[in-house]
């Protein structure tokens, strides 16, 4: 019973979000958009379990003095003073502590993140583009005439050739059709996976994200 | 003194002003246009449908016109359309609303379900409207079909009834061919590798919710690298972004634990929730990666922008690194950064690849015959699309 009724309600929920994909009936239409909501509340009220993961980890490993312990002390801290801030003075609130704390401390600590994304472009870039094998050539080749092709550069330096081989044409050309090819192909095998994948959860013939397969 | 004197020589200037205004209002306008008196062409094309939307409850109908030629082109002197409706065989019309000119558009949502309307347009230039059009009688109705999407129905349904076929095919021992897939090969390699330096396996399941179906086509796969780590006895650090999804690897690892007889070597500490923030998730991963330096990195599931942050801090750690998403943007940054990649549809096909479970196999085996036919029904819309452009066939088909 343990499986099996989790594996039921899989079913019926998934037959009536099908059926109210193709039915436009109010009725179906109402029951789902509250279903939805729903799961939104479920999902929500889930970040209790993550909070409570959250100090357990860190408190055995603190607790044990494995390494990085320290690293622990500061998030547990740093954690208690975003609650101690945002439980009694609110969160959003413009000018509160916590508003305050997470638009000078946290985002700039993600814009942070964010921005090293360039320096590993450049990193990874300069790996892939590097002369291996033939296909390697041809991903150094395409990259080149697609950057140079997107900036005042690459027309500047092509705008005395023919049209048909300027490098903003060229560019346009490799997105237009190999690119485009590859990805649409990528995104069909994808779609199809999808649906197969949606048809083996409704069936109940995958059931190992319920945690094993018996 | 003075302020008295400019009072008064103001006073005065304005008093002999004064007649020379209202003789400038009340002289004729000799440049005003005469009256219009020509009403405006009539609209045309009529035609008033029930709207169906996705929360149908029959009190829609969309009325729809071609313009007059007098808006936008002729006299050009359109302002507006009027619409009227009437419940009794079109007498007794009630004004409905207006529409802008220009527009062709109208959407009655007053409509009473199941009452017969009648609609009428009639464009007007500010003085006069043109000959009232009307359409009709149209009934609004709650519908239990989207005939929009019945395309959309039978093409599902030929593909339902393929994966149920070779399902069937696969139970009854059909021998399915299943091409290698080297990504789903080197995940046990790249078990078997960390087992040898003694060092962890990470898997990170992407940053989707679980409601999103690569996380849980992720969580399929979860299951069989648990397995494998738990035969090996190689300790597993599954890193979540959300508190949904790490209950549910908790479950997903702690079951596969128990299914290779080795409960005792689950570490709950082990599946961890991080955070729900993007960067500070990549942030925190990247952690783990420099500080308890697993040898074998997984990264399958739904990534956006942090999959390059993750994937070349594990590649800057020396780590053999297994990537797999849908997420078409994501993949070149993966494909650079990871010893293997499973691109799009492979993600969803691991799980069957790697258990070899003949029910799985043929969902695998019904994807592909449906690429077969998409393919096919490509390229006869392309045939049948030139065809048409030479030749008109395709509209001859059909009026025959």
């Amino acid at each position: 019973m343990r499986r099996e009724i989790p594996l039921a309600i899989t079913f019926l929920i998934g037959i009536f979000m099908l059926v109210d994909f193709f039915v436009p009936h109010h009725a179906v239409s109402t029951s789902a958009e509250e279903m939805k909501q729903w799961g939104t509340i479920v999902i929500a009220a889930s970040i209790l379990l993550g909070v409570g993961n959250l100090i357990r980890v860190h408190f055995h490993k603190i607790r044990r003095r494995r390494e990085g312990w320290g690293y622990s002390i500061v998030t547990l801290a740093i954690m208690a003073v975003m609650f101690a801030f945002g439980g009694p003075w609110g969160t959003v609130e413009e000018g509160s502590a916590f508003n305050w704390m997470f638009l000078n401390m946290q985002v700039p600590l993600q814009s942070t993140m964010f921005s090293l994304l360039a320096f590993f472009i450049a990193s990874a870039a300069y790996r892939a583009f590097r002369l291996r094998s033939a296909e390697a050539s041809l991903l150094l080749i395409a990259a080149i005439i697609v950057m140079l092709g997107r900036v005042p550069l690459g027309q500047y330096l092509t705008r005395s050739w023919p049209q048909a081989i300027q490098l903003p044409t060229l560019t346009e050309a490799i997105m237009a059709y190999p690119n485009m090819a590859a990805f649409r192909g990528i995104l069909m095998g994808a779609a199809l996976g999808v649906m197969a994948m949606g048809l083996r959860i409704i069936l109940g013939i995958e059931r190992s994200y319920l945690g094993g397969e018996k | 003194m003075t302020m008295k004197l400019t009072a008064h020589l103001t006073l005065a200037v304005l008093f002999l002003a004064a007649p020379c205004a209202f003789a400038q209002d009340a002289a004729p306008d000799t440049t005003a246009l005469p009256l219009d008196t020509v009403p405006p062409g009539s609209v045309s094309g009529l035609t008033a449908v029930d709207y169906v939307d996705n929360s149908d409850e029959g009190d829609r109908i969309e009325i729809s016109w071609q313009a007059s030629p007098d808006d936008g082109a002729g006299e050009g002197d359109v302002v507006s359309y009027q619409l009227w409706r009437s419940e009794n065989a079109g007498a007794d019309w009630d004004s409905l609303g207006v529409a802008g000119a220009g527009q062709t558009r109208y959407l009655d949502e007053t409509a009473t379900p199941g009452t017969e309307y009648h609609y009428g347009v009639a464009a007007y230039d500010g003085t006069s409207y043109s000959e009232r059009v009307s359409a009709g009688p149209v009934v609004g109705r709650a519908n239990l079909f989207q005939m929009t999407r019945l395309a959309v129905l039978v093409l599902m349904l030929v593909f339902f009834g393929m994966v149920l076929t070779f399902t069937k095919l696969a139970e009854r021992g059909a021998d399915l061919f299943v091409r290698r897939i080297p990504g789903l090969n080197a995940i046990e390699e790249a078990v078997g590798r960390a087992t040898e330096m003694g060092r962890p396996v990470l898997y990170v399941p992407g940053i989707g919710e679980i409601d999103n179906i690569m996380t849980i086509a992720s969580l399929t796969i979860l299951s069989h690298v648990a397995k494998i780590t738990a035969r090996y006895e190689t300790p597993l650090i599954v890193p979540t972004a959300r508190a949904v999804v790490m209950s549910a690897a908790e479950e997903v690892v702690k079951e596969a634990y128990a299914e290779e007889g080795k409960p005792d070597s689950y570490n709950p500490d082990n599946i961890r929730y991080l955070s729900d923030a993007q960067f500070a998730f990549a942030g925190a991963v990247n952690g783990i990666m420099l500080r308890e330096k697993p040898a074998a990195n997984l990264y399958l599931g739904a990534f956006w922008a942090e999959s390059l942050l993750l994937a070349e801090t594990g590649f800057e750690a020396g780590a053999i690194q297994v990537a797999g998403t849908a997420m078409v943007s994501q993949l070149p940054f993966f494909v650079t950064a990871c010893d293997f990649t499973l691109m799009g549809e492979e993600l969803y096909a691991a799980s069957a690849y790697l258990s070899r479970e003949p029910k799985l196999l043929g969902g695998l085996k019904g994807s592909d015959w449906m690429k077969v036919l998409s393919i096919a029904l490509m390229a006869l819309g392309v045939i049948l699309y030139y065809v048409n452009q030479e030749s008109g066939f395709v509209a001859w088909f059909f009026t025959q």
